[in-house]
């Protein structure tokens, strides 16, 4: 005989699901049809609910949680504007395939599709950009509702997961069990790689004379930095990281050659384009990483390895896919690396090498470190000096993303925190405060530009509200850097509407507030000042760096140019 | 080339916009799509006239099957395959024509199922080429309304999808 299960309501059962879930941190903002679910909240302590200022605000922290931690962010708002104001934030995850669960209020049930106050059809505005979304419409399914939305989020390739939950259904009780498994006969995710296809990729892979490993954020995905580590050192062969997948493996290590892509390495572009066998994985050809397909490694043959079907052979033919979780398949790949007679060409691996060091000679990121004006590198290269590479490092979108991205060294997965896919502007200092509430005692800076950073900046509200003492790095150059870069290069220096005429005194804007604001003009003030901020760890400090407005990200591919057509700096420019 | 797609899926609300709006999202071609419960009152099958070149089929039936709500996908072009689709048509059916257009619906194994003074309301059944050629052998002026279902189809010989 089982015990008598509890009636419950179903805010309660919402509590409850929560808790059992392991969640421990709710981003929110409360309003008419979560009522009674934030009535619960209140009755209890062991859920933490930050409120926020603007939903999509909670999405981005919720996200950068996410990203830091590898557990799903969890997201509480109302109807209506609440659900709306989420779907930037939503998007944002699901392009870069953050687990996330989004709770949405929803006017009652008997009320939907009647125009009712704060009504929104939140499953049909956020369907293209969840990987899955549920309505619930009965009290007895909310349970279980929950519990396949943790599991789709968190399962297979990640991504944001949107619950609607009806303001009646919070109201009605009904007998509570929490289910202990999902088991959905429409959604099986694969996890181990064909074995016959692993054996086949393994032997292309030994036969290769100039040989390229590309990976992105899939690994981090999936945990799989120690096997991608012991991957490459077996076989001792270039990799490369994608925006997305900077951590995964150590950037300091000698067979890291960069990032590659339009702002990547000139040796990891040009490596790209030489290789004659490439090994994508976790990876997904973006544009940005590519060029143009036609141009796109026109030597190689392509072993690919992700967990999403649908993401092999979408952009790019492939030789040999692999459907798999990452982490699975290296971890197969490596004892049938270690247990294959054949090992890498040495002689053809060498002279492979000599090409990428005479590529990396050109030392393509090179910028003027004695400007006495502030270049924006140079404030990024100190911060990694002075936070010895430790740091969680947010961003938003522009060029301070791409710079941090080229001199903040990565050395460990999840410390490198960025919207890559949707590129939204508005994420770094949201998702900084995800991150710094999972990890109070790192050090969390969000590297920004004054353009991003106005975009959500009523979160310095949250951040003194739950004293969250991130610090603000901002490269501000008083023009959105990356349009104003396109403008100059491809529309003959018009800089139409890029330049921020009316920007804020950041310092008193910081201060107004409760935090500290500092204003860096001069290069020689750049060390000192990040020290004094970061000494001060229990205060969120708001940098201010005037920066040099005519500095551009290089190298640089333009669009419909392929790896080996980069622009590099103008005094490096090739012939 | 043309290909039906076969699938099957959760009988829930929202499961058709989701085929629908992954085609118009990813700029995938629909040319008919027919859908409704099987046996099985949780499921539904669905029929789906798409094109597109080999690797477009790839992307679409990858991207049906990640759909959390689909079940299973199978393209009919695979494999020999019966494909059927249900024609009603009303026409203006007076003195000098009832009898020609009776006996074109006779050729094309049609059936009359309503009549009125001026008009006959024809059903047919058959695969898309068939339901074609019967609209084109007719006179335009005298199609008052074509409803057409969409294609369904179904793989012969004894294995299920």
């Amino acid at each position: 005989m089982g015990k008598a299960k509890e009636i419950l309501r179903g805010a309660e059962i919402f509590i409850r699901a929560l808790k059992e879930e392991g969640v421990k941190h709710v981003f929110g903002y409360p309003g008419g049809a979560v009522l009674h679910i934030y009535d619960e909240l209140y009755k209890q302590e062991e859920l933490n609910h930050i409120l926020v200022r603007h939903e999509q605000g909670a999405t981005h922290a919720a996200d950068g949680y996410a990203r830091a931690t590898g557990k799903p962010g969890v997201v509480l708002v109302t109807s209506g504007p609440g659900a709306t104001n989420c779907v930037t934030g939503i998007a944002t995850a699901y392009m870069d395939s953050i687990p996330l669960v989004v709770f949405t209020g929803q006017v009652p049930t008997h009320l939907i599709g009647n125009d009712a106050f704060q009504e929104v059809d939140a499953i049909g505005i956020t369907r293209p950009c969840v990987k899955h979304n549920f309505l619930v419409k009965d009290v007895r399914d909310l349970a279980k509702t929950i519990k396949r939305a943790f599991y789709v989020a968190t399962s297979g390739r990640p991504g944001p997961v949107v619950v609607d939950i009806p303001k009646d259904i919070t109201a009605d009780s009904c007998e509570y069990e929490y289910p202990e498994t999902v088991d959905m006969r429409s959604y099986k995710p694969v996890v181990k790689g064909h074995p016959g296809q692993i054996r086949r990729a393994v032997e292309l892979i030994l036969s290769a004379k100039k040989p390229m490993i590309y990976t992105g954020g899939g690994v981090i995905l999936s945990g799989a930095s120690e096997e991608l580590i012991e991957f490459t050192r077996i076989l001792g062969y270039p990799i490369t990281n994608t925006l997305m997948g900077l951590g995964a493996y150590p950037a300091t290590d000698k067979q890291f050659i960069g990032m590659l892509g339009m702002h990547g390495t000139y040796e990891a572009n040009m490596a790209m384009h030489q290789c004659d066998v490439l090994i994508a994985i976790g990876a997904r050809f973006d544009d940005r990483v590519t060029g143009d397909l036609k141009k796109f490694c026109p030597y190689a043959k392509i072993v690919h390895i992700d967990v999403d079907p649908s993401s092999i052979a979408k952009n790019v033919p492939v030789d040999i896919p692999i459907v798999g979780d990452v982490k699975h398949v290296l971890r197969d790949m490596n004892v049938q690396l270690k247990e294959n007679k054949t090992k890498p060409d040495a002689e053809a691996l060498k002279r492979w090498w000599d090409q990428i060091k005479e590529w990396q000679s050109i030392d393509c990121l090179k910028y003027d470190r004695k400007s006495k004006i502030i270049k924006p590198q140079f404030v990024i290269e100190k911060l990694y000096e002075l936070t010895k590479g430790d740091a969680y490092i947010t961003s938003d979108v522009g060029q301070h993303q791409r710079w941090a991205a080229q001199f903040y060294k990565f050395d460990k997965p999840r410390r490198w925190i960025n919207s890559g896919g949707l590129g939204t502007m508005g994420f770094g200092m949201p998702a900084a405060m995800g991150v710094k509430l999972a990890f109070p005692d790192a050090v969390v800076a969000c590297i920004t530009g004054e353009a991003s950073l106005v975009m959500c900046i009523q979160e310095l509200s949250t951040c003194k509200q739950y004293g969250l003492p991130i610090k603000i790095i901002n490269l501000n150059n008083r023009y959105m850097g990356m349009v104003r870069q396109w403008q100059e290069f491809f529309y003959a220096g018009r800089y139409s509407h890029s330049y921020m005429d009316a920007l804020p005194d950041f310092v008193m804007l910081a201060e107004s507030f409760g935090h500290v604001g500092m204003k860096i003009e001069k290069s020689n003030n750049v060390e000192s000042a990040l020290k004094e901020a970061l000494a001060m760890k229990d205060k969120l400090v708001l940098m201010d760096f005037i920066t040099d407005q005519t500095e551009n990200v290089y190298p640089m591919i333009a669009s419909g140019k392929g790896h080996h057509e980069m622009h590099l700096p103008p005094e490096r420019e090739l012939a | 080339m043309r290909h039906i797609l076969s699938l099957l899926l959760e009988n829930e609300a929202g499961a058709l916009s989701r085929v629908a709006g992954l085609f118009s999202a990813r700029a995938f071609n629909i040319e008919s799509l027919t859908v409704a419960p099987t046996e099985d009152p949780t499921v539904s099958r669905m029929t789906l006239v798409t094109s597109g070149s080999d690797e477009i089929m790839e992307q679409i039936t990858k991207h049906l099957n990640k759909l959390i709500d689909v079940i299973k996908v199978i393209d009919l072009n695979d494999s020999r395959h019966i494909e059927r689709e249900l024609l009603l048509i009303k026409l203006v059916a007076k003195n000098n024509n009832r009898e020609e257009i009776k006996r074109l619906v006779d050729i094309f194994r049609g059936r009359i199922i309503d009549v009125t003074e001026n008009t006959y309301t024809i059903e047919m059944t058959g695969n898309g080429e068939k339901v074609d050629a019967f609209i084109e052998t007719l006179d335009k002026k005298i199609i008052l309304e074509v409803v057409r279902s969409g294609i369904s189809g179904i793989s012969r010989g004894d294995k299920g999808i």
